[in-house]
């Protein structure tokens, strides 16, 4: 049997290049299905550019990404794969049942899904405010809600928790561990190290590269600490102690700078 | 391509518009002032408006429309929805036709008030029948929506695709035939205004305004539909799924 199949995520030998910087030079991962996997690592480290490979909306300069058995962003896909990218991608102008409504036509999701993922991000009261009156992280909740329609195999969430309450970031980890239990595979990126613990695996990335592959249980022993914070500066400070290949970690421009400054951040 | 998914398109647009009155009121009456203005201004001169007022009729949608478009298009690469959308069933013909019906909506409305304005307020008056007077303006309307799809491929801010009117929109108007017949315009001009659609629009009007009937109306105006078309087509293969 074709192992990819058992796994959600196959990528070997992934290269990328965004301008004039090489953000993947031959990245290999695996992501089994059915698990909530964290994407961890310090700002500008790949992390978008890895789940936007997954998803394929990455333009790619080699390499091989396999999404469910089939070539990340093929059409059967669309069906089965949903991303909430990192900045609320919804209609500022629209409500937030509206929003909701455009996409699940076009996934062609049944219209009692609107009313249940609006109700699982916690907006039912609002659900007829325009997105432009909602405060950020409400925003993000939409945005995360999109993601939850039409029951997706893979969802991939960049930064789905960012600018939440305590209080409803564990009411949304509560959320994903309920899709995972239902047999969906979630990618999540994060810089709250916190959550990482919440996660079933861990990738940590840096500079593009991926430099540990693990478990929050592994994650914290091999590090000798209880704190996740510390032992993420511990990969870290031992990977730059040693880097592989001598490759210089300074990445200039994270799409979300670009997207601050006001450049075209695409 | 997908009807429901084109047709969830467009009603998702207007329904943006919706939200957004002020929008909508502009695009239905500014045409209407303006020609309105350029009414007034020829008030003394016997002649002059029924001359200039149909090919005015023809400019104001086309530039109208280019310009919502364009802008509107690009909010939605840069707000980040489109690329959501590249990662949906949306097929990218969906996508652009889904604009284009929504806009040729708003433009028929905006050229139905523009024309009858013209007509019964500032009393244009004109051989053949009104309605192809009407036609010409919607056409011309759908013109520009499908430039401005096209040309907000091209552009990476919203500055730039303001700064894409002069050099798209304006060379049209020059050489189109409104300042001077592309019949007395140097050669190698009036061979560039052959190939400029705003052109055959303008030819239009003048046919119609000037009671011609039949292929010497509908010829150019095909000309104009299949620029409209080309640019729609175009507008759609120019759309990403990967982008860098």
């Amino acid at each position: 049997m074709n192992k990819s199949v058992a796994e959600a995520v196959h990528v070997r030998g992934l290269q990328v290049r965004r301008g004039a910087t090489e953000v993947f030079t031959g990245l290999d991962l695996d992501i089994p299905r059915g698990q909530i996997t964290g994407l961890l690592g310090p700002s500008g480290c790949g992390k978008t550019t890895l789940m936007r490979s997954i998803v394929g909306v990455q333009r790619v300069a080699g390499g091989t990404v396999e999404v469910l058995g089939e070539p990340a962003g093929s059409r059967p896909l669309r069906h089965r794969v949903s991303y909430d990218t990192q900045a609320a991608s919804v209609y500022a102008d629209l409500t937030i049942h509206q929003n909701l409504r455009y996409f699940a036509r076009l996934l062609r999701a049944p219209r009692s899904d609107v009313d249940r993922v609006i109700d699982e991000v916690g907006l039912t009261d609002q659900r007829n405010q325009t997105i432009g009156s909602l405060s950020g992280g409400q925003e993000n909740r939409v945005s995360l809600a999109v993601a939850m329609l039409g029951d997706p195999e893979l969802l991939v969430l960049d930064e789905p928790t960012v600018g939440l309450d305590p209080l409803l970031r564990n009411e949304l980890w509560k959320l994903f561990r309920q899709l995972a239990d239902k047999g969906a595979t979630i990618i999540v990126s994060s810089h709250v190290m916190d959550e990482a613990l919440r996660c079933d695996r861990l990738i940590l990335m840096r500079a593009g590269r991926i430099i540990a592959d693990t478990t929050p249980e592994r994650l914290l022993s091999d590090t000798g600490t209880d704190d996740p914070d510390a032992a993420f500066l511990a990969l870290i400070e031992r990977d730059a102690a040693a880097p592989p290949d001598g490759t210089d970690d300074d990445r200039p421009h994270t799409r979300r700078e670009a997207r601050e400054s006001g450049k075209a951040g695409s | 391509m997908n009807g429901v998914r084109t047709l969830a398109t467009a009603g998702r647009v207007l329904r943006q518009l919706s939200h957004d009155p002020r929008s909508i009121a502009l695009m239905l009456i500014a045409p209407s002032l303006l020609v309105g203005l350029f009414a007034w201004l020829f008030s003394d001169q016997e002649g002059v408006f029924d001359q200039f007022g149909g090919p005015i009729l023809a400019l104001f949608p086309f530039i109208v429309m280019f310009l919502i478009t364009s802008i509107t298009t690009l909010r939605e690469r840069r707000s980040g929805t489109l690329e959501r959308l590249m990662t949906t069933p949306l097929g990218k013909a969906d996508f652009i036709l889904g604009y284009g019906l929504a806009f040729g909506l708003m433009a028929t409305l905006q050229a139905v008030i523009t024309v009858t304005f013209a007509v019964l307020v500032c009393g244009l008056e004109v051989e053949g029948p009104v309605w192809q007077l009407g036609l010409v303006a919607v056409v011309d309307a759908i013109l520009g929506t499908a430039l401005g799809l096209l040309a907000s491929a091209f552009a990476r801010t919203e500055f730039q695709a303001v700064q894409f009117m002069p050099l798209i929109v304006f060379p049209q108007i020059i050489l189109g035939g409104l300042f001077m017949p592309r019949e007395d315009m140097p050669d190698a001009l009036y061979a560039i205004s052959n190939w400029l659609p705003l052109s055959y629009a303008i030819d239009t009007i003048n046919a119609v305004t000037a009671g011609d009937e039949g292929w010497d109306v509908f010829g150019p105006l095909l000309i104009v539909v299949a620029f409209a078309v080309g640019s729609l087509i175009l507008a759609s293969l120019t759309l990403r799924r990967r982008t860098p």
